[in-house]
């Protein structure tokens, strides 16, 4: 046997070594911003800190959850968050079910399923796609942010692609009792299509959260921006200027260690959901795998 | 009473004829389909009418249909702009060497991770290198823009360690590229792994074991055996890649750069945002986004043909 031999074992040794290390080197930089987040300014701003914080405290964090705009822009995202998901969940359900018909049965299926793919292959871009959010006048409103991603034609296929594979013989039964689509769809495929439909949701409950360039794009007023364009331009951008040019609250958010705090709690809801979604999309991406 | 089949549409193939016949049976598919007809209409096709902006000099004033026609003079100005050659240069350049590296990096990962047999050691690896990937650049490029700056972590520690003097990781232009090849790759190559461990789970065990009885230890084995087994998945990876060429990664590098590195850093896609929606030259901008799109889909048509004729690829 190969692994016995004393090659192997040294392989084995340093193999483990990579990888732990490289497992290691893909959360070092969130745990160096939560030592800052939690250290006293003085040391880092002098960049005394390093994985563990110098003098723990937890005045950034005080001071960025009172930070009315901060607040302000939290709660926006959770709301784009629920909303968005909701609405591009109930969206690609529906339509995922309708094509998943039989083109005999539902004659139009195909001229549905090529009116959708064709927009995966030609798009308007940026441009024009801001004129039209422009033009409907939707700027600066929750709906520029959930509307035009509304519509997620692959996973509208993912989905579809699982209902064609649920049991026809339970859609009879149901059917013999006199059920109609929505009845069907609601009582037999949605129960079924469960793991699946969880894992669409926690993806786009995470792409919701992150999304952070339609705000740049469609929202002029600060005050209605999601966080993470927020953080986008305070501290990516380091732009100030849309903010009440309040001397204190400059001085505040300017500070190293509020603005670790501030990716924190940002990144905080994608750690969270984190688990769930990883036991799911490993299952349901290597199955998709296996079967090609 | 007739079948399932022609009361409800579903099931058996439709047996009454006539549009009200059909309309009876599949108007609650039809319903279901509005909504995303009706959104995808607004938000996938009427951009699609926008378009036409590029031809005319539009003035958000005058409309749409009330701009001038120019022809093609903002293509000919792409063309001459000096600015627009480099930001292709650049798109392509930084496009291609990660497409390069997400495909080595994730497949010798892969390759690493298949030797190990404890499961937990696996499991755990593979939740700290999949994180990255759902976090937004935004959050990571607040991170790095942090650590990598003059006097940031990485700065000090180089410098404690080997004496360097600070370097512009984000000022200057070929650092820039050579950060933001890395950090993609490192954002992005744990999940990429993924592909790779299911089609290695899909090897035949018994081609290793006829291998072990023929005396060849695991080196060998990988050569002989892991990596042709690989080979068509990563044609197909690196196929449909190639449509990717004109996509150097807006969210990251909008995150990453500043005035300082627009000459090697800037891509097509933040150059369209500035020109375009910044500076109000949307015609202009709508003009490079389509040669962009047009580039674009040819390289997709040739990478899913090339794929199909390699690797016996198709999508549909």
């Amino acid at each position: 046997m190969y692994y016995k031999t004393t090659g192997y074992r040294l392989f084995t040794v340093l193999n483990y070594c990579i990888l732990l290390l490289a497992g290691i080197l893909c959360i070092l930089p969130i745990i160096h911003i939560l030592a800052i987040s939690f250290s006293a300014s003085a040391p880092a701003n002098s960049h005394l800190v390093g994985l563990w914080p110098v003098d723990f405290n937890i005045e950034s964090y005080t001071k960025t959850l009172n930070n009315p705009n901060f607040s302000r822009a939290f709660v926006i995202s959770l709301g784009r968050t629920v909303l968005g998901t909701f609405m591009t969940m109930s969206v690609i359900i529906l339509a995922g079910y309708a094509l998943s018909k039989d083109a005999s049965v539902f004659k139009s299926r195909n001229i549905y399923a090529w009116y959708f793919v064709f927009t995966m292959l030609f798009t308007g871009g940026m441009i024009p796609s801001y004129i039209v959010v422009r033009n409907l006048h939707l700027m600066d409103t929750i709906w520029a942010l959930v509307l035009p991603g509304a519509v997620q034609v692959f996973n509208m296929i993912l989905l579809m692609n699982f209902f064609k594979a649920t049991p026809k013989e339970m859609e009879e039964a149901a059917l013999i009792d006199g059920a109609g689509h929505f009845t069907v769809l609601f009582r037999v495929y949605l129960p079924l299509a469960m793991p699946s439909i969880a894992t669409l949701s926690l993806f786009s409950i995470v792409g919701n959260w992150n999304a952070w360039f339609d705000g740049l794009l469609y929202i002029n007023n600060y005050r209605n921006y999601p966080l993470a364009t927020f953080l986008q331009t305070i501290i990516v951008q380091q732009d100030f200027s849309k903010l009440n040019p309040d001397v204190n609250e400059l001085k505040n958010i300017s500070q190293r260690t509020v603005k670790a705090a501030q990716i924190f709690i940002g990144i905080l809801p994608v750690l969270i959901v984190y688990p769930f979604l990883q036991r799911f999309f490993v299952k349901g991406i290597v199955l998709g795998a296996i079967k090609e | 009473m007739g079948t399932v089949g022609e009361v409800t549409g579903i099931g058996t193939p439709v047996r009454r004829k006539g549009i009200k016949g059909f309309l009876r049976r599949t108007w609650p598919l039809h319903v279901m389909l509005l909504p995303a007809v009706v959104l995808q209409f607004i938000f996938g096709y009427l951009p699609l009418g926008g378009l036409v902006i590029a031809f005319k000099d539009y003035k958000p004033y005058d409309g749409i249909w009330g701009s001038k026609w120019v022809g093609l003079d903002h293509f000919k100005f792409m063309f001459e702009y000096p600015d627009s050659k480099q930001v292709i240069l650049n798109t392509t350049l930084i496009a291609g060497l990660k497409i390069i590296f997400n495909i080595v990096v994730p497949f010798c990962f892969a390759l690493l991770l298949n030797e190990v047999r404890r499961n937990s050691v696996k499991r755990t690896v593979q939740t700290l290198v999949y994180l990255p990937y759902f976090i937004s650049w935004v959050f990571l490029g607040g991170i790095l823009n942090d650590m990598l700056s003059t006097d940031g972590i990485i700065n000090m520690l180089l410098h404690n360690w080997f004496g360097l003097d600070p370097i512009l990781f984000l000022g200057s232009g070929n650092w820039f590229r050579f950060i933001v090849v890395l950090t993609d790759v490192w954002q992005q190559f744990g999940f990429g792994t993924i592909v790779y461990l299911a089609a290695l789970a899909g090897v035949n065990p018994s081609l290793y074991e006829a291998a072990e009885v023929d005396g060849a230890n695991r080196w060998r084995q990988t050569l002989s055996i892991t990596i042709p087994s690989l080979a068509p998945i990563v044609i197909v990876v690196g196929t449909l890649a190639i449509g990717n060429i004109m996509n150097a990664g807006f969210d990251q590098i909008f995150n990453l750069y500043n005035p300082l590195v627009y000459d090697k850093g800037d891509i097509i896609d933040t150059f369209v945002y500035r020109t375009g929606i910044l500076n109000g030259q949307y015609s202009f901008g709508t003009a490079v986004g389509i040669f962009k799109s047009l580039v674009g889909f040819v390289l997709i048509v040739i990478g899913y043909r090339v794929a199909y004729k390699l690797a016996d690829y198709k999508i549909f």
